[in-house]
């Protein structure tokens, strides 16, 4: 192969594996590793959209709730518009690889829109506690997290209360201070999906433990603005011990806490394999995962070092060795048509049928990322009858070109003949985003 | 005793529908009998779903998260006397009052861990660590193996689009949901599939594909219900329906796998658990409506990964717990009875101090359902569950 189109070949590799797919014609970097270091530097450009925070959000459903049953139209409308915006961003942004990494983060401290209060402040959760921290420091996004009214309404900590806390001990007011008390979730799933996982080993003593630690941290709705809120009331008083490590009472705790969690070496192991597993091979190779949590030892959690450090790895260049999640090909595909914004196809709805609707995984862990969880037969059907579908949106276009761009070297004979031999400017276009290449990055 | 009174051809039929938090996978296999595995993802309480009324610990334990006793408005539906059904359960009790439906409380697998990710990994592929299958894929495997395929045919199909662990492996098994774009015409899908023949993930799962688009299409009629919303369309109830009509052709699959959530009632639990509960019960009803006469060569398992702590937790719901019930239902089953030992609620009865003490392994019921009803031999219930030998097959599950 001659040398450009080496070149060409590895910026087209890096602006799929990496990115979310070139978008129409957009220039190829020459360098690719360069290209994706430069995306890591400066504020995230997201940021600078219009989108509603997180105090706008719970005034929403605080009118939602007073309106009774039917009332989520609210908060549905602002989720419904935020995520647009959103998916916009994805189909046209200049830093996909930044974006990548957001929606990365995103899945690691997932919170869904299953759970009703989670909807009009889920996209005010990733510009506020995912985005400010993809580029700085892990503890800094685990504290952002665990204090977000969208996590600690999604995983039950609104009300939980220390059996010893001052409201549970009155228990005078029957109904508040009896009925009080203890709620593990949010606990458990952070010290089993968020930071040190079951690899470390430990006990149900530790989430109830870490659970007290957890005591206080609430929401509240009526406050103007409405917002996070620290309830020392709840809290349980005293100190706690998760993992031998001694913590101490009050919101000091959970400081104390996330700086522990997010420097123990087995988080470092258990999001190195996440990245590799995400970035680099369904079955992540030890030697890489060894690499990238040594990196995020040594870094003190620098998360631009560790997407540094996956971007370096020699088999994170294997080109097409990942399948697409649905998240994935969809905004693929509306990258490599390049339409204008009033021609795409509905990204929302088409994620959803295909099998991932955004911000909305069944439960804590997540969308799942290796091939076998997204290639059951359905699901690579749904894709093709969906190429079929957007294909149509297409007309302007000159399939063979677009193919190039796309894919360039990386797409095979078979497709690009199949393609040439097509009935329609429609089928051949349908051909190119149903093929073998276009499911992988 | 039983020998499968037939073969069916082997379809290359198995998938997975899903939408919301339902989905159905199918499987074929050379048999008449027809079995269903109900996965409820997130942990069902127990103690909710069959509630032992007659325990003197629980009401001290659970106080407003028990209903009226049987007879009061909203009560519980009896189950003899010490158990009662949750009042949204109204068709699982008059299959139990037909004698097709069985109750094993204080269930538990052979895991610990409370972890809900864990759990289902272990309960699908049917033992504490990750092999290259799923336990109901063995069984397509296991029921294959003395038979000769049909020409291009495979063994599985699942309805919705994501596989479950319980239905992986190397047994084909592909999945089906209901269809929603317009079709393209001619050779479209043919000349896809072709282009996937060289890619090791996504060429069997085209090819698995549109086999089972034909096989639904012809069995299901027209594209069914393609008006309609997408949770009427997606729902429970609908894929039960959709996987007993698959189900109760000749020519169909034989092992379904459905699943449904809701269940991580950590908060607010009355409120939430109820509208889950209903949508089990109208799938489970619809099961067996659809499947007519099949109904008594199929039996139904429903299990969930753990169960909730005794104890109500601070924010009126429940949290991970480890012993929880589960359900058989069908036309040969022994019903009528709630099996299992009640290890009791008083202090120094619970699990840890916490949960419900299990008394009877996940996997015996399973085994004993595999027996008696596909007729595995005992080496073959060994593959299927490997490291279960402590695990006895439950007896008596079905009417002689």
């Amino acid at each position: 192969m001659c040398h450009g189109c080496a070149m060409s070949q590895r910026g087209l590799h890096a602006m799929n594996r990496f990115g979310l797919g070139r978008r129409g014609g957009e220039p190829l970097p020459g360098d690719a590793q360069s290209w994706l270091a430069a995306q890591l530097e400066g504020a995230d450009p997201a940021l600078a959209l219009a989108a509603r925070d997180t105090a706008e959000g719970l005034v929403a459903w605080r009118e939602d709730l007073r309106r009774g049953n039917d009332g989520v139209q609210a908060s549905r409308a602002i989720m419904q518009e935020d995520t647009a915006t959103l998916l916009d961003h994805a189909a046209t942004t200049d830093r996909p690889f930044r974006e990548r990494l957001v929606w990365f983060w995103a899945n690691h401290f997932t919170v869904s829109l299953r759970r009703g209060a989670v909807v009009p402040v889920a996209n005010a959760y990733l510009r506020e506690a995912i985005r400010p921290h993809v580029t700085g420091r892990f503890a800094d996004m685990l504290g952002a997290v665990l204090r977000h009214p969208a996590m600690i309404q999604y995983l039950d900590n609104t009300q939980s209360a220390g059996p010893d806390s001052p409201a549970a001990l009155r228990g005078t007011g029957a109904a508040q201070g009896a009925r009080m008390g203890l709620n593990e979730n949010l606990a458990r799933e952070c010290l089993e999906l968020h930071t040190v996982s079951p690899a470390a080993g430990y006990s149900q003593a530790d989430v109830g433990q870490m659970a007290l630690v957890l005591t206080g941290w609430s929401v509240a709705l009526q406050r103007d603005p409405p917002g996070a809120l620290f309830r020392p009331g709840i809290h349980q008083p005293g100190i706690k011990t998760v993992l031998g490590q001694a913590l101490p009472a009050g919101p000091e705790g959970l400081a104390t806490a996330v700086a522990f969690l997010a420097r123990h070496p087995a988080t470092h192991r258990h999001l190195a394999a996440k990245l590799v597993r995400h970035f680099v091979a369904d079955e992540p190779p030890e030697p890489a995962v060894a690499h990238v949590a040594a990196v995020l030892r040594e870094t003190d959690g620098d998360l631009a070092a560790a997407a540094r450090a996956v971007v370096g790895l020699a088999q994170a260049w294997e080109p097409l060795a990942k399948l697409r999640s649905p998240f994935d090909f969809v905004v693929a595909v509306v990258r490599a048509m390049d339409l204008p914004a009033e021609a795409r196809p509905r990204m929302r709805e088409a994620m959803a049928t295909l099998g991932q609707p955004v911000m909305n995984a069944p439960l804590p862990n997540g969308w799942p990322d290796t091939a076998k969880d997204w290639a059951s037969p359905e699901a690579v059907m749904r894709r093709v009858d969906w190429a079929w579908a957007v294909a149509a949106r297409g007309a302007g276009l000159e399939p063979a070109a677009v193919a190039d761009r796309a894919l360039g070297p990386l797409l095979g004979e078979a497709t690009r003949g199949e393609m040439m031999r097509a009935g329609s400017h429609r089928e051949a276009l349908a051909l190119l985003f149903a093929g073998p290449e276009f499911q992988r990055r | 005793m039983h020998l499968p009174t037939r073969r069916t051809t082997l379809l290359g039929l198995a998938g997975a529908v899903m939408a919301g938090p339902a989905s159905l996978a199918l499987a074929a296999a050379p048999t008449g009998q027809r079995l269903v595995v109900v996965i409820l993802r997130g942990a069902l309480d127990g103690l909710s779903a069959v509630v032992p009324y007659g325990d003197g610990a629980l009401a001290g334990l659970r106080g407003a998260l028990v209903p009226p006793e049987p007879g009061r408005e909203g009560g519980l539906l009896d189950l003899g006397g010490f158990f009662g059904l949750h009042p949204a359960l109204a068709g699982v009790h008059a299959m139990f009052q037909a004698g097709e439906a069985m109750v094993v409380h204080a269930v538990a697998g052979s895991w610990r861990n409370r972890s809900h990710f864990e759990a289902q990994d272990w309960m699908e592929f049917g033992a504490e660590q990750r092999l290259d299958s799923g336990w109901l894929n063995r069984v397509a495997g296991a029921l294959a193996a003395g038979a000769r395929p049909a020409k291009g045919a495979d063994l599985a199909l699942a309805v919705g689009s994501l596989m479950p662990v319980l239905l992986r492996g190397p047994a084909p098994v592909g999945n089906w949901l209901p269809p929603s774009f317009s079709v393209p015409a001619g050779d479209f899908y043919t000349r896809v599939a072709a282009l996937h023949g060289a890619d090791a993930v996504t060429g069997p799962a085209v090819a698995a594909g549109l086999r089972e688009r034909g096989f639904a299409g012809a069995t299901l009629g027209r594209e069914p219900g393609v008006e309609g919303r997408a949770a009427e369309r997606f729902g429970f109830p609908a894929l039960a329906a959709a996987a007993a009509k698959l189900l109760a052709a000749a020519d169909g699959p034989r092992l379904a796998a459905l699943e449904l959530g809701g269940w991580d009632t950590h908060a607010n639990q009355a409120d939430r658990l109820a509208g889950p509960l209903r949508q089990l019960d109208a799938g489970l009803v619809a099961l067996r409506d659809g499947l007519g006469e099949a109904w008594r060569r199929t039996a139904v398992l429903v299990m969930t990964e753990f169960g909730r702590t005794v104890r109500v937790n601070g924010t009126r719901g429940t949290d991970h717990g480890t012993g929880t019930v589960a359900f058989v239902l069908g036309g040969r089953v022994a019903g009528g009875r709630v099996r299992g030992d009640w290890p009791g609620l008083a202090p120094g009865q619970l699990f840890e101090a916490r949960d419900l003490a299990p008394t009877t392994d996940l996997r015996g019921i399973a085994k004993g359902m595999l027996a008696a009803h596909l007729g595995l031999a005992p080496e073959v219930l060994a593959q299927v569950f490997p490291g279960s030998a402590a695990a006895l097959p439950m007896a008596g599950l079905l009417r002689a």
